[in-house]
């Protein structure tokens, strides 16, 4: 059995008088690609911005790498460089160019020195294939190019994990599969990742796991065959339906 | 008419006043210098202390911006240079100016930065955030360069007003350009020196006010 890289243990987080999240555990080992699917509002996006504490859990762990970085007088921003994430919105800094937003966490948080960045930020865009767009501005960009610097910027800081939420959902359909591709190489190379996704032609073929979620709790997982093809669950079945419709 | 041009736009009196005012510029110039760049760091203080997570910075910032704009400058320069020396503190005319405006333009340009900061979207911080940068370093590397971008215009709008009201240091005593034009009427009984200042102020705020007018913008783009 190996230590999963990335645990969340009996993880609740609740807003005022919701509770959102009615504790989830979950583990995610090493080079796995966990497959997050469930309707809009079951609270996919609160369960991805708590493994980086993006929010704060109410209660529960979150574990990397063995370590719990939920517990009180951990330092986040070195936890956080070890966590790519990856926005729908894709959430470029619009005022640097794609080299810019590669290199700025390089730079400023791991204190890498000036040329060192470039040279990581500038390998980090030929592995999305954007090495001629260094120089672009997110503006100059189209959304499949951007979320793809995206990716570039979470990967650059070499994390043991990367969090996907909705990465390909504000993207027009033609634009969707240079990003899934640039996802599956990574996955091919290794890297952990955590994918919400409505992707499920993806889910099938580079999922190793798929978790629904339904109403703040994991309701059902297992493999893609087992999930698509022989739901167990009622809630996982009516979602399946409509998501087919 | 002959009367009135001679009264206001009396040539030789202007020309004669001219060095004087041209010092009263330098001063001028001088005090902006002083003035603005202490505002501009002033705000910052005040925008990003009202938007601070914990309320024991938030709302003195607050108390601070509402106060200091509602106070009229006036009244606020005259309270430091003459007031305080009832405290024990006595300040010379320059450093009372200094001060007055600190306080008065921390609150504006802080309105202004503000609503530079709060048009960024949260994602762009939450991206920052999430590759390891410090809040510190978000705001000075993600959101302060968009939000500047975002209000460039107001922060210049709020400078000219800056620079106008630098002619207040006049009545401390400050010999700035209106003090000295009004040094030149009172010994030439003439207007001519104060109609001159005002078209200096003209030719200098002009420009700016055209630049940034939404109109010249709009033909611009
Ligand atoms: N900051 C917040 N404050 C209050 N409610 C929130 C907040 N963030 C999310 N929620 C609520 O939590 C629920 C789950 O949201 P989310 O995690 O975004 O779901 P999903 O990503 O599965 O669509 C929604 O009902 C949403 O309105
Ligand atoms: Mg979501």
């Amino acid at each position: 059995m190996t230590l999963p890289i990335l645990e969340l243990a009996g993880l609740r987080k609740s807003f005022g008088e919701l509770e959102i999240l009615t504790g989830i555990d979950l583990k995610v080992t090493k080079g796995e690609l966990a497959f997050v699917i469930g309707p809009s509002g079951s609270g996919k996006s609160t369960m991805l911005r708590c493994c980086n504490l993006l929010e704060r859990p109410t209660s529960g762990a979150v574990m990397l790498e063995g370590r719990n970085i939920a517990a009180s007088g951990v330092r986040l921003d070195p936890v956080r460089r070890r966590i790519g994430m990856v926005f729908q919105s894709f959430n470029l800094y619009p005022h640097l160019d794609a080299l810019g937003n590669v290199s700025l966490a390089l730079r400023k948080s791991l204190k890498l020195p000036r040329a060192e960045a470039a040279e990581r930020a500038a390998a980090a865009l030929e592995r999305v294939g954007l090495a001629e767009r260094a120089r672009h501005h997110p503006a100059q960009l189209s959304g499949g190019q951007q979320q793809r610097v995206a990716i570039a910027r979470a990967m650059a800081l070499e994390p043991a994990v990367m969090l996907f939420d909705e990465p390909t959902s504000a993207l027009d359909p033609e634009l969707v599969g240079e990003v899934l591709a640039v996802m599956r190489e990574l996955r091919e190379a290794g890297m952990t990742m955590v994918v919400v996704s409505h992707e499920m032609r993806f889910a099938r073929e580079a999922a190793d796991r798929v978790i629904f979620m339904d109403q703040g709790a994991i309701v059902e997982q297992g493999t893609a065959e087992e999930i698509f093809g022989a739901p167990k669950s009622s809630r996982l079945q009516a979602f399946l339906a409509r998501q087919a419709a | 008419m002959e009367q009135i041009a001679q009264q206001f736009f009396n040539l030789d009196i202007m020309k004669a006043s001219f060095p004087m005012l041209m010092e009263g510029l330098k001063i001028t110039f001088l005090l902006v210098l002083v003035v603005v760049p202490l505002g501009l760091m002033g705000g910052l203080v005040a925008a990003i202390a009202s938007g601070a997570k914990s309320r024991w910075i938030r709302w003195p910032a607050y108390a601070f911006v509402d106060f200091f704009r509602s106070m009229p400058p006036l009244v606020l320069l005259i309270a430091v240079y003459a007031g305080l020396p009832f405290a024990g503190i006595r300040l010379d005319p320059f450093a009372a100016v200094a001060l007055a405006f600190l306080l008065n333009n921390s609150a504006y340009y802080g309105e202004v930065y503000r609503a530079g900061i709060e048009a960024v979207s949260p994602g762009q911080t939450e991206a920052a955030r999430s590759t390891g940068l410090s809040a510190p370093q978000t705001m000075a590397y993600v959101v302060l360069p968009q939000a500047v971008r975002n209000v460039l215009p107001d922060l210049v709008s709020n400078t000219v007003e800056v620079v106008k009201l630098t002619s207040l240091a006049s009545v401390v005593s400050l010999s700035e350009m209106v003090y000295q034009a009004d040094m030149a009427r009172s010994v030439t009984y003439n207007a001519s020196p104060i109609v001159l200042a005002a078209g200096v102020y003209l030719v200098l705020l002009w420009p700016v006010v055209r630049l940034i007018s939404r109109h010249g913008r709009k033909i611009a783009s």
